[in-house]
Parts: C-alpha cells; structure tokens; sequence
C-alpha cells in the first residue's frame, strides 16, 4: 500500500513537471534552464532541449535520427542507407533526383523538397567527413564470392567489375557513390529494385548507367557483393 | 486509481516471488502474472500498454532494458523492474512469442478529430520542422519490425506518456533515435499521432 502511494505521488510530480516545460520550454529559455537544473537536483531525468529548429544542427539530427546516430545506417521497417563518408557529389545528386522525381522514394521524397540548396551543400560535407565503422549483420558466407564479383566482374553475363567505377577500396569517385561499409540490406534492395526506383521519368539521369548491370546480376550475386561492400572499412 | 496502484503492487511482489525454473505451459502462472496488470487477453489496461500482437524482439528487448534499468520511467522502475527481476530468458522468450500470438484490439481513446491530422505527421513527418515520418521505421500500419515495436491501436495515454518522457530524458536506450524524436515534438503533434495511433488496426 504504501508502495502503490509513493508511485502515484511520483507520477503526479511528474506529470506537473511535464506540463510546465513543455508550455514555457520553447519561448522562455530561462526558466527552463532553472527547471531543469531543479530536476536533476531533485532527482528527476533531465529535459533534453532540440536545437533551435531552421538551423544546421536541428537538421542534421533529423537525418541521424533515420540514417543512424553516427551516419553509419540503421534498419528501420526500411533501411536506412549509410551516409557517412559518402562522396558529396553523389548525395547532392540523389537529393535533387528524390525533389525533382527522378528517384522515386515515399520518405525521402518529402524530406528532400524543403531542403534549399546551400542546406544540402552543408549536410554533404558534414557526413563526408563522418567515418565510423560498418553497420554490419551481413552474412559472410558469400563475401568470397562478392570479392571476386567486385574486382573482377561477371563478364560472361555483361556485369563489369565495380571496382572499375567505384574503386578498389568502394570509396566511390564524385557522382559514383562511396559502397564501403554500405548497410547490407540496402545494397540489396537498390541492386534488386534499381529501375524501379532510380531513373524514373525523361529526364536525364545518370543512375540508368546501372541499370543493366543491375538488371544481369541474380539474386544470390547481388547478396554476395552486398555483403562484400558491407565488409569494406 | 489507488486500487490500481495496489493491485499492480501485489503482482510485483507476486512476480518477483515466482520460481525461475517453472515449466512453460500456454496459460501458465507467468503469463497470469502478465496479464493481471496488461488486461484480460493482454490488450493493455490503464497504464499498463497492449502486449498482444507486440512484436517478440522488442518485448524481449524491454524486459532486457527493466532488468538492465535503461528504462527507467517512474512506472516501470516501481513495476517492471521488480516484475522481470526473477524472469529467466526462456521464460521470457516463451511470454514474448505467447502475446506476440495473440490479436491486437485498437485501443480506440484518442481524438477522432485529430486522427488525419496524426496520419499525415506519421506517413510524412513534419520536414520543415525536422521532425522525421514515423512510417520509415514502424512501417506503413505502424505494425513494427523486429525489436521495433508495433504502435498501431496502443492507447493513447500509455504512448502520449512514452513520447513525454523521452522529452524529459527517460528511459533513453542507448542507440535508440527516439530521444531525439520525441524532443522534436510540440505538444499538439504528440497529441495528433497518438490519436491516430490509437485508431489503427
């Protein structure tokens, strides 16, 4: 009894709490800052303030909070490709082809179209200087097999080595995007879905350079280079 | 209220009491001691969220976050904590793929006048303010993934509060985004996604 009592007490402190911050939080940064410092002394967790919405660092935490908190990729119900280390040529590209409908994406297309070009200038140099390690969880049995896919292609079935435009190393070269440590099931799912979702519309694109590359590789070659390029530092 | 809070009590201490080595059997006495604070058929009962339905990888994730303290919310650590104390992970797994089993009832509570409202910040987030669609991690019918939980017809106040609370710095797992999702959120955008959440089926 007296337990239950306490808990109630508790959570009535804590909703009072709540309602407090959140009507002055945002326009009076003062009492705020008395209120949180009132709450670690009394024990209770500490408000976490967002950066100042418009800005740099607001939205780069809008885009950690889906492509990982270090850029490294995160499997959401989709995933979430890496961001860090990536050539920024290529990912300016990619965000002017998901606003001007080129690649096809229900997410990112939002995302991209309020984003001014000086803004997705900053964000490509912020995460091209980023480099943690791979996200990892790809299956190794096939990274043998990926290896050899990668440096030396399928010539048979017209699939030239990736290593001839992404590099030896998968750091990717201005608009040929940075494979190396590339979440797995992403690779996957570009490699298996690539016409119908780069490329769309009339417009110019480059992506449709591979397309028929994605287009001969099978099913099982596509998971063994996935899970190669996931392996690369 | 109060009959609530004592009742919870008894099952925390009954909890906490029972043997670890129990045999698993559908309707065991683990699954009792569940149930009596997560409602008849788990389907969730005042603060205590729905467990039916709820993705295995993330009830086995949370019971790990009680036994670990990382959720740390004053109901949990007065409940949970105590309730997985003596929880072996077989028995937890066995409980986690039970409720996952069962068929989720929307809880139905929220606002009906803000529930389009809520699918549009859900699908879309709000890019303008840097808050992020819910939809690209718990997926199209917020049914969840993996250790990602399903939130479609969980009650309004039990995800009103969760989405609260990380705001205030609560039970922030680390590698978890949500802390830094919840921060983002006016008052009136908790209010939107909670209602519509707690319509879908």
């Amino acid at each position: 009894m007296v337990a239950a009592r306490s808990v109630e007490a508790d959570a009535s402190d804590d909703r009072r709490g709540g309602r407090i911050v959140r009507a002055t939080g945002l326009r009076l940064a003062l009492p705020t800052l008395v209120l949180a410092m009132a709450f670690s002394v009394s024990g209770h967790a500490q408000e976490r303030m967002a950066p100042a919405r418009g800005g740099l660092e607001a939205k780069l935490e809008y885009c950690k909070t889906c492509h990982g908190l270090s850029g490294q990729g995160y499997l959401g119900y989709f995933p979430m490709p890496r961001l860090a280390g990536q050539q920024p040529e290529y990912m300016e590209a990619q965000l002017r082809a998901f606003i001007e409908r080129r690649r096809s994406n229900p997410v990112m297309r939002n995302v991209a179209h309020v984003l001014s070009p000086s803004m997705i200038t900053a964000l490509a140099m912020h995460f091209r200087h980023l480099n943690p390690p791979p996200f990892g969880g790809a299956p190794r049995g096939s990274i043998a097999t990926g290896k050899r896919i990668y440096e030396e292609g399928l010539p048979e079935a017209n699939v030239p080595a990736c290593s001839a435009c992404h590099g030896t190393e998968g750091k990717g070269q201005n608009e040929i995007p940075r494979l190396a440590g590339q979440v797995y099931q992403y690779t996957v799912g570009q490699l298996s879905g690539w016409k119908s979702e780069r490329g769309q519309g009339t417009a110019v694109d480059t992506s449709a350079i591979m397309a028929p590359t994605a287009h001969n590789l099978t099913r099982s070659q596509v998971e063994a280079v996935a899970a190669y390029v996931s392996s690369l530092q | 209220m109060k009959r609530i809070g004592l009742k919870i009590a008894i099952v925390a201490i009954f909890a906490s009491t029972v043997s670890a080595n129990s045999s698993w059997a559908g309707e065991s006495a683990a699954v009792r001691n569940c149930t009596w604070c997560h409602g008849t058929g788990a389907q969730g009962y005042t603060v205590a969220p729905r467990l039916a339905g709820q993705r295995p990888q993330y009830i086995m994730s949370e019971i790990r976050s009680f036994r670990e303290h990382a959720r740390n919310n004053p109901f949990s650590k007065q409940y949970m904590w105590g309730a997985v104390a003596a929880l072996d992970p077989h028995t937890a797994r066995d409980l986690a793929n039970y409720f996952a089993t069962i068929q989720p009832r929307p809880a139905n509570d929220g606002d009906h006048t803000l529930a389009s409202r809520g699918r549009t910040i859900y699908m879309d987030g709000i890019p303008e303010a840097n808050i992020v669609s819910c939809y690209a991690c718990h997926g199209p019918n917020a049914e969840g993934v993996r250790d990602i939980p399903r939130l479609g017809g969980l009650s309004y106040s039990y995800l009103k509060g969760r989405l609260e609370q990380w705001g205030q710095g609560y039970h922030s797992t680390p590698g978890s985004p949500m802390p830094m999702v919840a921060t983002h959120l006016g008052p009136e955008e908790v209010e939107a996604l909670t209602s519509y959440l707690s319509f879908v089926k």
